[in-house]
């Protein structure tokens, strides 16, 4: 088992490495000028001089890349170039725990209603119940998260007043005021992934209840509560875990979208601000964090399925 | 002895005409992915009002003057989803047909040659893999710049891997099968081998692959146009339209609530759509 994770540690490593260079060279390499598009109309000659220094893109790519990835192993991605050129890590220090509340309420959300719904599918296979919830889960995939997230605000804060519209309250000040403030955009953000997890136990599920010992264990004279939860649940979800970590990445995307409708300043807000200031620092810095997240869970979600299943680590 | 499904003896279209005639859903999403397509095409003539024009009727209600109300400078909400759809599936089907063919040659060529071609195309896409797709959609269009064409390349980019792997894992199955072996025997080159006798084999999961992906493509540039990454301030397009009237929706209801409808419901049929291909081309179902 060791030996499985730190392969895997090493693995994952590699990769943000690699992705790192990417997202250094990118910038770098694809035709047209950074700064030019930096400045946009503004820039005269001399902002221009100026900025090319201050960025450091007056020395040869290989020393700027060293130097880049230099500080960014001591925690240091630059600073801003937009407003109080603050530095970069800080910004994202900031903006990352609401992020993560968000994605973890998210998750507890599309966890609550996927779960029963993928079970009761199972159970009722091929009835109107099930039929309804495959309807209802294809309904959760095709809807735009930042609609169901307009939708939210048009019932629950515009009309009823019964929660905030918009903003973040961390929870240091309090429970209520930071579920309140989280629990439209999490539901904005965990339906698409709800429906991806019910559909996937459901066919887990009816995987598991052919399984002979389902037979045996029916033939004991279990109750049907009994056979589903006790016996075919928790087989059932081991298969679930691999896609956890696949669907983790609409999670992120989906926060990237709904953080910028309800103005909370997440990891996502300040990825497209940053983008629209043409602040690329930042942007660097916010795409490096969002494929960090992306890489680790799915490590973890890797790690988790070799303890769990044995099979999976000698393949 | 063995018992065959029904659809088991049915080849070609009277295969699909069986399943389809008993998946009650299929006709009604084809019907509906028509509906936009033709008011795609035939914008210019079904839309009432011309998308940007400007008039004094600001934020009226639906009315049977405006159908679906006006916007916060008085223009027909009607006509700007109508045309709105024009953008939203071109760039639907367009970065699929780019990235569907990008991808299946790098999976092709990948999964037929292996060794140092396979390492260096799969370590491209592992690396992918490190970015949700959106997050790599996004990144892209910040660094070429916003505009239709970039739209199309950065979201292309972003599906190519899922193209790839897909392409890769049939070719690997389907080229130790016997047919290859008898195709390269009668002197066959490996382009023909690759694209002729395997291709054809491999079509079936990325004909569903494609549709899905047709879906996820409009939603990605509807999520760009949102975002204000999208073709232009001045298209109407259906993310842009819901961006626009975001700010009053508390007073004008309908600004955000029918440009996201006609999202879900194209993007709903071509789900169903995809759903009943699966089941009528016999693919398992992968569901990212």
């Amino acid at each position: 088992m060791l030996d499985y994770m730190f392969r895997r540690v090493i693995g994952a490593f590699l990769v943000m490495l690699a992705v790192a260079t990417l997202v250094f060279f990118m910038l770098r390499l694809v035709p047209g000028d950074p700064i030019a598009a930096m400045l946009a109309d503004a820039g005269s000659e001399e902002a221009r001089a100026a900025m090319i220094k201050r960025l450091g893109f007056d020395k040869p790519v290989p020393v700027q890349f060293l130097k880049w990835f230099g500080g960014m192993l001591q925690g240091d991605l630059g600073n801003s170039i937009y407003g109080s050129n603050q530095p970069v890590t800080q910004i994202l220090a900031e903006s990352l725990p609401r992020t993560l509340s968000l994605a973890f309420l998210s998750f507890v959300i599309a966890l609550i209603i996927a779960v029963p719904a993928g079970i009761i599918s199972a159970a009722k296979k091929n009835t109107a119940t099930d039929n309804a919830f495959s309807f209802f889960a294809f309904l959760g995939l095709s809807m735009p998260d930042f609609w169901l997230a307009i939708l939210l605000i048009i019932v629950f804060a515009a009309n009823l007043q019964w929660l905030p519209a918009i903003g973040y309250s961390p929870i240091s000040e309090g429970l209520w005021p930071w579920f309140s403030h989280l629990i439209l955009p999490s539901i904005a953000v965990g339906t698409g992934f709800s429906a991806i997890i019910a559909r996937m136990i459901r066919s887990s599920m009816l995987e598991v209840l052919k399984a002979d010992y389902m037979r045996f264990a029916a033939s004991k004279g279990l109750s049907d509560s009994t056979l589903l939860l006790r016996h075919a649940l928790p087989n059932a979800l081991i298969p679930v875990i691999t896609v956890i970590g696949i669907a983790f990445a609409l999670l992120i995307s989906g926060a990237v979208v709904v953080e910028n409708v309800f103005a909370i300043k997440g990891l996502g807000r300040v990825l497209i601000q940053g983008i629209l200031n043409r602040d690329y620092p930042v942007v660097q810095g916010a795409v490096l964090i969002v494929s960090a997240i992306f890489v680790f869970t799915n490590l973890l979600v890797d790690i988790l399925y070799g303890l769990i299943d044995p099979r999976i680590r000698y393949s | 002895m063995v018992i065959k499904k029904p659809t088991e003896n049915l080849k070609g279209i009277s295969r699909f005409r069986f399943i389809f005639s008993r998946d009650k859903k299929a006709p009604v999403a084809i019907s509906v992915i028509l509906i936009f397509i033709l008011s795609a095409l035939f914008a210019p003539w079904l839309a009432p009002y011309d998308p940007n024009e400007m008039t004094l009727d600001m934020m009226s209600a639906p009315s049977k003057m405006h159908l679906l109300g006006t916007d916060d400078l008085g223009r027909d909400l009607l006509s700007r989803i109508i045309w709105g759809t024009q953008i939203s599936l071109f760039v639907g089907i367009s970065t699929v047909f780019i990235s569907l063919i990008l991808g299946v040659i790098l999976g092709v060529v990948a999964g037929y040659y292996g060794g140092w071609a396979d390492m260096i195309i799969m370590r491209y896409i592992d690396l992918q893999w490190a970015f949700p797709n959106f997050i790599i959609a996004v990144y892209l269009v910040a660094v070429f710049g916003t505009g239709l064409l970039n739209v199309i390349v950065a979201i292309s980019l972003a599906f190519l891997d899922d193209f790839a792997r897909v392409a890769r894992s049939m070719v690997l199955t389907l080229k130790e099968q016997q047919f290859v072996e008898a195709a390269r025997t009668n002197g066959s080159s490996n382009m023909r081998i690759m694209f002729k006798h395997i291709l054809p084999n491999a079509a079936a999961p990325l004909i569903v692959q494609a549709t899905v992906c047709v879906s996820y493509a409009i939603l990605g540039e509807a999520s760009l146009s949102f975002l204000g990454l999208g073709v232009s301030a001045n298209t109407p397009t259906w993310g842009l339209i819901l961006a626009d009237g975001r700010s009053f929706i508390s007073q004008a209801w309908w600004l955000g609530v029918y440009p996201g409808l006609a999202i879900m419901l194209i993007v709903l049929s071509i789900n169903f759509l995809g759903d009943s291909l699966r089941d009528t081309l016999d693919v398992k179902e992968n569901l990212l």
